[in-house]
């Protein structure tokens, strides 16, 4: 082969086959790999008639196929599916049922995307990979590492749920679309001749086809043969008073108005659960807000680390803008306290907490 | 690049004089063989012509043949024309989906289904055949060779046992035929299925041999075709073409098996000398002379199939799934695999086309690709 292959991992989607389409016209030698993750035939319960957006379905490895052959690339569909349950879904389900809200993007960037497929990659010859994702990479020589950035197009943005990338990782990854707008990669396939150009975005996550999580996380119980956990319990407001009733701790996340079964003259919000006392407690609007919280397990990309307390802006979801706030070094130069200039709303715990500076992307953990 | 068919276990390419009489007859002869015209006489003689070629290599009588539209369908129509729910069915662990799930697709209705164990070797053993008979047992069906390791199974041996026993006997045969010689008087079974695209034939085309007497119900309804069993006009130019390559089949068979031994045995005694931590799947007796099933300690076996096909060397796992990704083998994990074992094993099936210098040029392939992989240790 002329030059050392990429391989491209392949959705299907509009993003992905674009990439594999743009570096192909480049003149790049490209490997297009389709990872099977979930087997979507699997929990039929939860079958959405016409589902769009949902991975790993047999329409997207169709469509990833078709635009492989049309771009004349070598491809294949690579089955990660024990990995993918083994590092996303049961983490995400024993998540849930500990209390916390799980963002399953981000454990499968860092165990399966950036992890086994680059295995992958390196199994057929490929140094590189490339992917589909909305943010840009760059080498800073001063410091000699590989930094993070946020994609040109802030509204695509997808540094929040690749806070986990490794220097390694960095180092072999491709984003060919950071630079891009949405629509002129749509345009860029529309130019390719792509059948896939008008393909709608993918929503949710991709295991639960229809966003109902609770659902989900029973019947996937139900599969395993785990008993449903028995963690109905009270609903408590913060100065201890018993409103009601609720139908499980998982069911509700910080934040949660809807669905609290409980009418009131002012508007009730989920404050926290404890799924040690099975309660749910919940509070008014104003409750929510939280001036600091604790991060650990973090990885630093762009700076090797906190010593001093740094400024920095912190994004505790995806759809979060990222406030301005003090991080604090503790003893652990993984564990990182956040101290907002202003208190933040719905600090839920068990989701990614990512520090910027400005369009860099300094590290991120998850919320204790 | 130079591309190389080691999976000839999967489907194999069109003989050139099949495609010749393939093409002719679609060209040519267009009458429908039920028509009463010239033109329907002309089709129904490709036809018989056709079904007499075939009875011929499996030497069974011309009437006992029915065309279907492929090996698949004819065991359905084996397993699904004589099995009602309440009855019992005895069958392997190693059988293909197409005998395992019509009889699954009743098993939740109450057939009652005993899939034998057939032990390292791949081979199941009679005795087990005969311990499991009940008085409900409605059929037996066994696989005459297995797709994955090629190990043949002592089917004149059970035949004699459900003759006595009086239970009928169907044997999938689709990756026998061609391949080893095949005697419906020897192997006494009363259900035989085939496939035209295993022995240099078209896709799409199959037959189930169904012995004199036996009684099985149609899988489809809506004509008297195939002597009431298979309903539908007649793919006239598949079956003509099934013809041709079932009598080039009985033809070279026995030149041919000894050749496509001597290079499977070359491949093996060369990978097991220069490639440590291998070995092979099943018996290595009594098996189809073209299959050969490695295992190479520590590899994944997905990422050295991709790898193989980049350097020009078509090879598989095992199964083909219809997305193209692959499921770990249940062929394996009955003869007592491991899930690490069974995910680092890979078929090699060959072929008419294989030399021995190809042969030498995939154990290099693979020497080189199994020492890459597990530089990188790319576990499975």
């Amino acid at each position: 082969m002329p030059e050392t292959p990429i391989a491209v991992a392949m959705s299907g989607g509009v993003d992905s086959s674009t990439v594999a389409a743009l570096l192909v016209r480049q003149g790049h030698s490209v490997i297009g790999l389709t990872m099977q993750l979930w087997n979507q035939r699997r929990l039929p319960e939860l079958a959405v008639e016409g589902a769009s957006g949902r991975c790993c379905s047999l329409d997207d490895v169709y469509d990833a196929r078709r635009v492989a052959e049309q771009v004349g690339i070598p491809y294949y569909v690579v089955n990660f599916e024990s990995q993918f349950e083994e590092h996303v879904v049961k983490p995400f389900v024993q998540q849930y049922l500990a209390g916390r809200t799980p963002i399953p993007c981000t454990l499968c960037n860092n165990y399966i995307k950036f992890d086994r497929f680059l295995e992958m990659a390196d199994a057929v010859g490929a140094l590189q990979i490339a992917t589909g994702h909305y943010a840009r990479i760059r080498y800073d020589k001063p410091s000699r590492r590989y930094q993070l950035l946020r994609a040109a197009d802030a509204s695509k943005d997808q540094t929040y749920f690749l806070c986990g990338l490794t220097q390694p990782q960095l180092s072999r990854t491709l984003f060919p679309l950071g630079e891009m707008s949405k629509p002129e990669v749509r345009e860029l396939a529309r130019s390719f001749g792509l059948a896939v150009a008008e393909k709608g975005d993918s929503q949710e996550i991709c295991f639960v086809p229809n966003g109902d999580y609770a659902q989900f996380l029973d019947a996937y119980l139900k599969e395993s043969g785990i008993a449903q956990p028995r963690t109905r319990g009270e609903i408590v407001t913060t100065d201890g008073r018993i409103l009601g009733e609720h139908a499980g701790v998982h069911r509700f996340t910080v934040g949660q108005r809807r669905g609290l079964g409980i009418a009131t003259g002012e508007p009730l919000y989920v404050i926290a659960t404890d799924p040690a006392k099975q309660r749910v407690i919940v509070g008014a609007s104003d409750d929510l807000l939280r001036d600091r919280f604790f991060t650990s397990d973090v990885n630093w990309i762009s700076i090797a680390r906190v010593a001093q307390p740094r400024r920095a802006q912190v994004k505790i979801r995806n759809k979060h803008y990222a406030a301005p706030a003090w991080l604090n070094a503790t003893g652990d130069p993984t564990r990182v306290e956040v101290a907002f200039d202003e208190p933040q709303r719905a600090v839920t715990p068990g989701q990614g907490a990512v520090f910027y500076d400005g369009d860099l992307v300094l590290g991120g953990g998850w919320i204790e | 690049m130079q591309h190389y068919y080691f999976d000839h276990n999967a489907t194999t390419p069109v003989a050139p004089e099949v495609l010749e009489a393939m093409v002719s007859c679609l060209g040519q002869v267009y009458g429908n063989a039920s028509s009463i015209h010239f033109f329907g006489q002309t089709a129904k003689q490709r036809m018989e012509a056709a079904r007499r070629q075939l009875a011929a290599l499996i030497h069974a009588d011309p009437t006992e043949i029915v065309f279907t539209g492929g090996g698949t369908e004819a065991d359905n129509m084996a397993v699904l024309g004589m099995v009602r729910p309440g009855g019992h069915v005895i069958t392997t662990a190693i059988e293909h989906p197409a005998v395992l799930a019509p009889c699954g697709r009743w098993e939740c209705d109450g057939l009652a289904m005993t899939r034998l164990p057939v032990g390292a070797s791949g081979i199941v053993n009679p005795d087990d055949v005969r311990r499991a008979l009940t008085p409900q047992t409605a059929l037996i069906s066994i696989m005459h060779a297995n797709n994955e390791l090629g190990t043949l199974q002592p089917i004149a041996e059970i035949a004699r046992m459900a003759r006595e026993a009086g239970i009928p006997l169907h044997v999938d045969g689709v990756q026998a035929l061609g391949k080893v010689p095949v005697d419906m008087e020897a192997l006494g079974a009363d259900l035989y299925s085939m496939s035209a695209h295993k022995l240099y034939g078209p896709k799409g085309v199959g037959a189930l041999y169904v012995r004199k007497g036996t009684r099985i119900a149609p899988l489809a309804l809506g004509g008297h075709h195939e002597r009431d069993r298979r309903p539908g006009t007649e793919n006239v130019p598949g079956i003509a073409a099934f013809g041709v390559a079932a009598e080039l089949a009985g033809r070279s068979l026995a030149a041919e098996s000894d050749r496509l031994a001597g290079l499977r045995d070359r491949l093996e005694n060369t990978v097991l000398d220069r490639i440590s931590g291998t070995g092979i799947n099943g018996a290595r007796w009594n098996r189809t002379p073209n299959t050969s099933n490695i295992y190479f300690e520590g590899i994944d076996g997905e990422a050295l199939v991709i790898a193989l096909d980049l350097r020009g060397f078509a090879v598989s796992t095992g199964a083909a799934c219809s997305s193209g990704a692959m499921a770990p083998s249940h062929v394996l994990t009955a003869i007592g695999c491991e899930p690490g074992r069974a995910r680092a094993s890979m078929r090699f099936s060959l072929g008419r086309s294989n030399t021995i210098e190809q042969v030498y040029a995939l154990v290099e392939a693979l020497e080189a690709s199994v020492a890459h992989l597990r530089r990188i240790s790319v576990h499975a």
